[in-house]
C-alpha cells in the first residue's frame, strides 16, 4: 500500500461518499419500516388474541431465522417470478426492514411488558379507549425504554446495509469495488476508508441516540438491566 | 333515586366465588365505607362497579343508566366514576399536572387551557399546586396518592371509588391522604371507600358495610356498627381491626 495509492484514492473519495449516501438512505428506509412494523408486531404479541399472537410470533421466527443475504435474494428475485419488477434498492429496504422489524419487535415487547399493568388500568378507569391507552400511556414509555436496545439494533443494521451490494445496489461497497476493479492497488486503502466511514457513523449514531435518551429521560423511567 | 345501585353481583375466579350476590345502593353525597377481611371481595366489588373487572352476574346502575347493560358506552360511564387505586397507578412518564390533565384532555376533549386550569385547581384542592411539575418518582407515596385523587376529581365524576387508598402508605403519610378524603366527604362528594382505617370509617362514613366471603354480612351507621352490631362477627372484626390499625376517631 503505497503513498501513491492513497493519493490516487483521494480524488475518488466523493464517489465513495455518494455510495455512502445510498447506504444512509437504505438505513433510513429500513429503520423506519422496522420501527413501524416492529411496534405493531410487539403490540400484537402483547395485546392481541391468541391467533394473531401466533401469527406475529411466526413472522418474528421467520425473519430472525433466515440469513440476511437469503432474504435479500428472495425479495429481489422472488417478485420477478410473478412478473413484478422491483428495484434492488426497494428489495433491500423491504428485506432488511422486515428483518429489522422482527428484532425491533423484541425490544419493544420487552419495554411494553416493563410498564406496570396498573397504569393501563388507571387510564381505562378514566374512560380512555384501548387505543388511547396505547397511544398516551404505553407507547411514550415503551419507546423511551427501548432506546438503549434500539441503539444496538441501529449499529447492527447500519453495517447490514452493505449487504445490499449482493443484489446490485450501488452503495458504498459497490462504488469501492468499481474503483478497485479498475485499479487493484486501490483495494486496501479504499476498503480502509469504507471501514472508517462506518466506524464514524456507528459512533455518531450511538452518540445521537444517547443524546436523545438523555433529553427524553424522565425520573423513575429508566431502562433497567 | 339512588345515584348507584348494585344488584346481586357475582364474580368467580376459577373455583373460588369472590362475590356471591352483593347488593347495595349509594345516594348522592353519601360516603359508604366497605370493610372486611382480606380476600373478601371488596376490591372486586369496586372493580365490578365500573367493569374494570367483568362481573359474571348481577346488574349495576349509575343513575338511570345501566352500567352492565349490553349497549352501554362503557368509556363514558367510566369517565363519570372516579377510581383511586391502592398503588396510585400514576403515569410514570407524566408530571403531576399532566397526570391530572390527561383525562380532561384526551377523554373529555377539553381544550389545553381549560384542561390545565381544571388540573391546577384539582392539584390545589389536594394541596399539591406547588408539585405540578414533579414526576411521580419525585413525590412521596402520600403525595402520589393525592395526585391520583386529583386525577379522579379532574374528570368531575359523579362518584369516586377508593380501593384501600392508604394501604400502601407509610403510617406517617396516611394522614395527609385521609385529610383530603375527609374534605371531599364534607364537600358532598359521593364516595365508596374500601379501607381498614376505622377512625375514618367511624367519623366520616354515613354507612359502613361489613363484607365477608363475598357477601355483605351487615351494614348500618357507624354508631350502630361500632356500638351494637346485630351480627356477632361484625363486632369481632371491628374490635380486631381497631386494635390492629388503631382507632383515631
Amino acid at each position: 500500500m503505497t503513498l501513491e495509492a492513497w493519493s490516487q484514492l483521494w480524488p475518488k473519495v466523493p464517489v465513495l461518499l455518494q455510495g455512502l449516501v445510498v447506504n444512509l438512505e437504505l438505513l433510513a428506509g429500513l429503520l423506519s419500516l422496522g420501527l413501524v412494523i416492529g411496534v405493531a408486531v410487539a403490540l400484537v404479541e402483547v395485546y392481541a388474541p391468541r391467533p394473531f399472537r401466533a401469527l406475529a410470533l411466526a413472522y418474528e421466527w421467520f425473519f430472525r431465522g433466515v440469513p440476511e443475504l437469503v432474504l435479500l435474494f428472495l425479495f429481489y428475485f422472488g417478485p420477478s417470478q410473478f412478473g413484478v419488477d422491483i428495484s434492488a434498492f426497494l428489495a433491500a429496504v423491504l428485506a432488511l426492514g422486515f428483518r429489522s422489524s422482527a428484532y425491533q419487535s423484541q425490544i419493544f415487547r420487552g419495554a411494553i411488558q416493563a410498564i406496570s399493568p396498573g397504569q393501563s388500568l388507571a387510564a381505562r378507569s378514566l374512560g380512555m379507549s384501548r387505543l388511547g391507552v396505547i397511544r398516551h400511556v404505553i407507547l411514550p414509555q415503551a419507546l423511551r425504554l427501548s432506546l438503549a436496545g434500539w441503539s444496538n439494533e441501529f449499529s447492527s443494521v447500519l453495517k447490514d446495509t452493505t449487504l445490499a451490494y449482493g443484489i446490485g445496489v450501488v452503495e458504498v461497497m459497490r462504488q469501492a469495488r468499481y474503483l478497485t476493479a479498475r485499479n487493484f492497488p486501490l483495494a486496501l486503502p479504499a476498503f480502509i476508508v469504507v471501514a472508517l466511514m462506518f466506524l464514524i457513523l456507528t459512533y455518531a449514531g450511538n452518540w445521537g441516540i444517547g443524546l436523545l435518551e438523555r433529553r427524553l429521560r424522565v425520573p423513575g423511567l429508566e431502562a433497567r438491566g | 333515586m339512588p345515584l348507584l345501585r348494585v344488584e346481586d353481583l357475582h364474580k368467580r375466579y376459577g373455583t373460588e366465588e369472590v362475590l356471591r350476590g352483593v347488593s347495595l345502593t349509594v345516594v348522592k353525597g353519601e360516603t359508604k365505607v366497605v370493610i372486611g377481611p382480606s380476600g373478601t371481595g371488596k376490591s372486586t366489588l369496586l372493580r365490578c362497579i365500573n367493569r374494570l373487572t367483568e362481573p359474571d352476574r348481577g346488574r349495576v346502575w349509575l343513575g338511570d343508566t345501566e352500567v352492565t347493560g349490553k349497549g352501554t358506552n362503557l368509556n363514558r360511564i367510566r369517565s363519570q366514576i372516579g377510581f383511586v387505586f391502592q398503588d396510585f397507578n400514576l403515569f410514570t412518564h407524566l408530571t403531576a399536572l399532566d397526570n391530572v390533565r390527561l383525562g380532561p384532555l384526551r377523554v373529555k376533549g377539553l381544550g389545553k387551557k381549560e384542561a390545565t386550569e381544571r388540573a391546577m385547581a384539582e392539584l390545589a384542592r389536594v394541596g399539591l399546586a406547588d408539585k405540578a411539575g414533579a414526576y411521580p418518582a419525585e413525590l412521596s407515596g402520600g403525595q402520589q396518592q393525592r395526585v391520583s385523587i386529583a386525577r379522579a376529581l379532574a374528570m368531575d365524576p359523579q362518584l369516586i371509588l377508593f380501593d384501600e387508598p392508604t394501604s400502601a402508605l407509610d403510617p406517617e403519610l396516611i394522614g395527609e391522604v385521609l385529610g383530603v378524603m375527609v374534605k371531599l366527604a364534607e364537600e358532598g362528594m359521593t364516595m365508596i371507600v374500601v379501607t381498614h382505617e376505622m377512625g375514618f370509617a367511624r367519623s366520616v362514613a354515613d354507612e359502613i358495610v361489613f363484607m365477608e366471603r363475598g357477601v355483605i354480612v351487615e351494614q348500618g351507621s357507624p354508631e350502630k356498627m361500632f356500638r351494637s352490631p346485630e351480627v356477632a362477627r361484625t363486632g369481632d372484626f371491628l374490635r380486631k381491626i381497631s386494635e390492629l390499625y388503631g382507632d383515631a376517631a
